[in-house]
C-alpha cells in the first residue's frame, strides 16, 4: 500500500461560470464552481482542478472570488491556472486559497517565473501546464512540441525537453495535456504522457482526451501518471468520480477510496 | 470562550487552516492568525503550521521573534504542528545543506531520495510524494478519535521526520519507507499531511484537536 493515484476533475472558469470547451473552441455551460466543487468533494475527488479562461484582463479578478467562495466549503487541494503572468498572480490565487498554481504560457515566455514563483512560494504549490501537439509526421519517431495560444501556435519546443527543464526550474508537478486529444474523447495520448511521466520524477497529471473510465486507467497503468484530469465526462453526469475510482480500484491501482 | 491561535511567521498561506478550523470548532471558538507574542501565548490552543523551504521557516520564525514562544506554547497547551510545522520541531534538517530547527524533539529531518530503501529501488517515486496517503495509528490518540487506521490525508513533502526515540511516533506512512508521519508527547501533537486539506478525515483529526484537553 501506499500513495494513492488521483482523480481531478477540472473546471474552466469563465466570468466565474464553469464551462468546458471542446478542442477549446466549442463552449457550453455546465453551472456554478462552488456548486460543482461541492459535488466532486462529496463524490471524492482527490483534487479540484480551475482553469480560468476568463478573456478579459479586467474581468481576471472574477477568479479570485471563485477560488475564495470554494476554499470557505471545500477541503480539498485546489489548482488554479490560466492567465498567471507575474509572481503577483501566483501570490493573489494563493491567497484567495488555492494551493497550487498552474503556470502555461508564461513559462514559455518567461522560464524564469517559474523559478522565481517556486524558490518564493516552494515547488509544492508550482504546477507548469505543459500543452503539447504532435509534430512528427507518419512513421517517423514521435514528437512533440509546446503550443500556446490554445493550441494553435508552434513553440518550436521538444515537450519532454520542455518537461525535464520546467522540473529542473522548480516546478512541483507537471500537468500535461495533449492538444490533438483534448476535447476528442478517444483517450490520452499515452506515449505523450509516458514519454514525460519517464524522464521527470515529479509527479505529472496526464489530461487531455479522457472520454470513459478506461481512459483513466490506462493514463495510470501504460502512461504511468500519477493522476488524471477530466472535465466533461464528470461535468455531464456520465459518471460519478466515485465510479471513476472503482472502476481504476478494480485493476489494482490505489486509491483513496 | 475558546480561543484558538495559529501562528503565523509569514511562511505561506493559512487561510485553509483557518477556514477548516471554523469549519469544526464549536460556535463562539475564537480563532486567530496571528504573529503577536502575547496572543499565541495567551490562546487556550495553538496550531504551528509551515510550508516552504525548512531554512526559511527557520529564518523566519526568528525575524518574527517567535521562536521563544512556540516551544514555550508547545509546552504549555495543545499544540497542533502542521507540515514544516512539524518538521522544524525536530533537532536538524538536511533542507539546505542542513538546518538547526527548533529542538523540541530528538530528531532529524531526512530526504527522500537519500533513504537508501528509496535512492535502490526498483519502483520509481515521484518527489514530491503529493497526494492522498495512509496513515497507521501506531498508539492511540485522542486526535485519532474517530479515523479510522490506514485512512488516507493529503501529503505534499520531499523530506520526512526521522525520531530517535520510537515511541513519540503515533503515526507511520509509507513512501518507498516507513516514516514516522505524526508524532505525539504531552500537549503536542504534530503531523506531516494537511489534515485541512484532507476532507472528512482532516476535519475530524481538526476537530478533535478543537476538542482535546492536552492529555495523551
Amino acid at each position: 500500500m501506499g500513495l494513492a493515484k488521483r482523480i481531478i476533475p477540472c473546471l474552466d472558469v469563465d466570468n466565474g461560470r464553469v464551462v468546458k470547451g471542446v478542442n477549446f473552441v466549442n463552449i457550453r455551460d455546465a453551472g456554478d464552481p462552488v456548486e460543482i466543487a461541492r459535488r466532486y468533494n462529496a463524490e471524492g475527488a482527490d483534487e479540484i482542478t480551475f482553469l480560468d479562461i476568463t478573456a478579459s484582463s479586467d474581468d481576471r479578478e472574477t477568479i479570485l472570488h471563485v477560488i475564495e467562495d470554494v476554499a470557505t466549503q471545500v477541503f480539498i487541494p485546489l489548482t488554479v491556472g490560466g492567465g498567471v503572468r507575474k509572481v503577483e498572480d501566483v501570490r493573489k490565487l494563493l491567497n484567495a486559497g488555492a494551493d497550487k498554481v498552474a503556470i502555461n504560457t508564461a513559462a514559455v515566455f518567461t522560464p524564469e517565473l517559474v523559478k522565481e514563483a517556486s524558490d518564493y512560494f516552494g515547488s509544492q504549490c508550482i504546477v507548469v501546464a505543459i500543452d503539447a501537439k504532435q509534430v512528427s509526421e507518419e512513421g517517423e519517431p514521435l514528437k512533440w512540441n509546446i503550443f500556446t495560444h490554445g493550441g494553435r501556435k508552434d513553440a518550436g519546443i521538444d515537450a519532454v525537453e520542455w518537461a525535464e527543464k520546467m522540473a529542473e526550474l522548480g516546478a512541483g508537478e507537471l500537468l500535461v495535456t495533449s492538444m490533438d486529444r483534448d476535447g476528442t474523447k478517444i483517450g490520452f495520448n499515452l506515449p505523450l504522457t509516458k514519454a514525460i511521466t519517464d524522464a521527470v520524477d515529479i509527479p505529472v497529471i496526464a489530461s487531455g482526451g479522457v472520454g470513459n473510465l478506461q481512459h483513466l486507467a490506462d493514463g495510470v497503468l501504460k502512461g504511468h501518471a500519477d493522476a488524471v484530469l477530466a472535465a466533461s465526462i464528470f461535468h455531464f453526469g456520465e459518471y460519478t468520480v466515485g465510479e471513476a475510482k472503482q472502476h481504476l480500484a478494480a485493476q489494482g491501482i490505489e486509491m483513496r477510496l | 470562550m475558546s480561543s484558538i491561535a495559529i501562528v503565523d511567521y509569514g511562511m505561506g498561506n493559512l487561510r485553509s487552516v483557518s477556514q477548516a478550523l471554523k469549519h469544526v470548532a464549536a460556535d463562539g471558538t475564537r480563532i486567530e492568525i496571528t504573529s503577536d507574542r502575547q496572543h499565541i501565548l495567551n490562546a487556550d490552543k495553538v496550531v504551528f503550521p509551515g510550508q516552504g523551504a525548512a531554512r526559511d521557516c527557520m529564518r523566519s520564525l526568528k525575524e518574527y521573534d517567535l521562536v521563544d514562544v512556540v516551544l514555550q506554547a508547545s509546552e504549555e497547551k495543545p499544540f497542533l504542528g502542521i507540515c514544516m510545522g512539524m518538521q522544524v520541531l525536530m533537532q536538524t534538517s538536511a533542507e539546505n545543506d542542513g538546518v538547526d530547527c527548533l529542538g523540541k524533539f530528538s530528531g532529524q529531518v531526512k530526504r527522500f531520495k537519500d533513504a537508501p530503501e528509496i535512492a535502490n529501488s526498483e519502483e520509481k517515486l515521484t518527489f514530491p510524494q503529493m497526494g492522498w496517503n495512509q496513515v497507521f495509528q501506531t498508539t492511540d490518540h485522542p486526535l485519532w478519535h474517530s479515523i479510522d487506521d490506514a485512512a488516507r490525508f493529503y501529503f505534499v513533502h520531499s523530506y520526512f521526520v526521522s525520531v530517535d526515540d520510537p515511541s513519540l511516533s503515533c503515526g507511520e506512512t509509507e513512501y518507498g519507507i516507513r516514516y514516522t508521519s505524526a508524532i505525539a508527547k504531552d500537549s503536542v501533537f504534530a503531523i506531516q499531511c494537511h489534515p485541512e486539506k484532507s476532507a472528512d478525515d482532516g476535519l475530524q483529526l481538526l476537530k478533535n484537536f478543537t476538542q482535546w484537553d492536552g492529555k495523551a
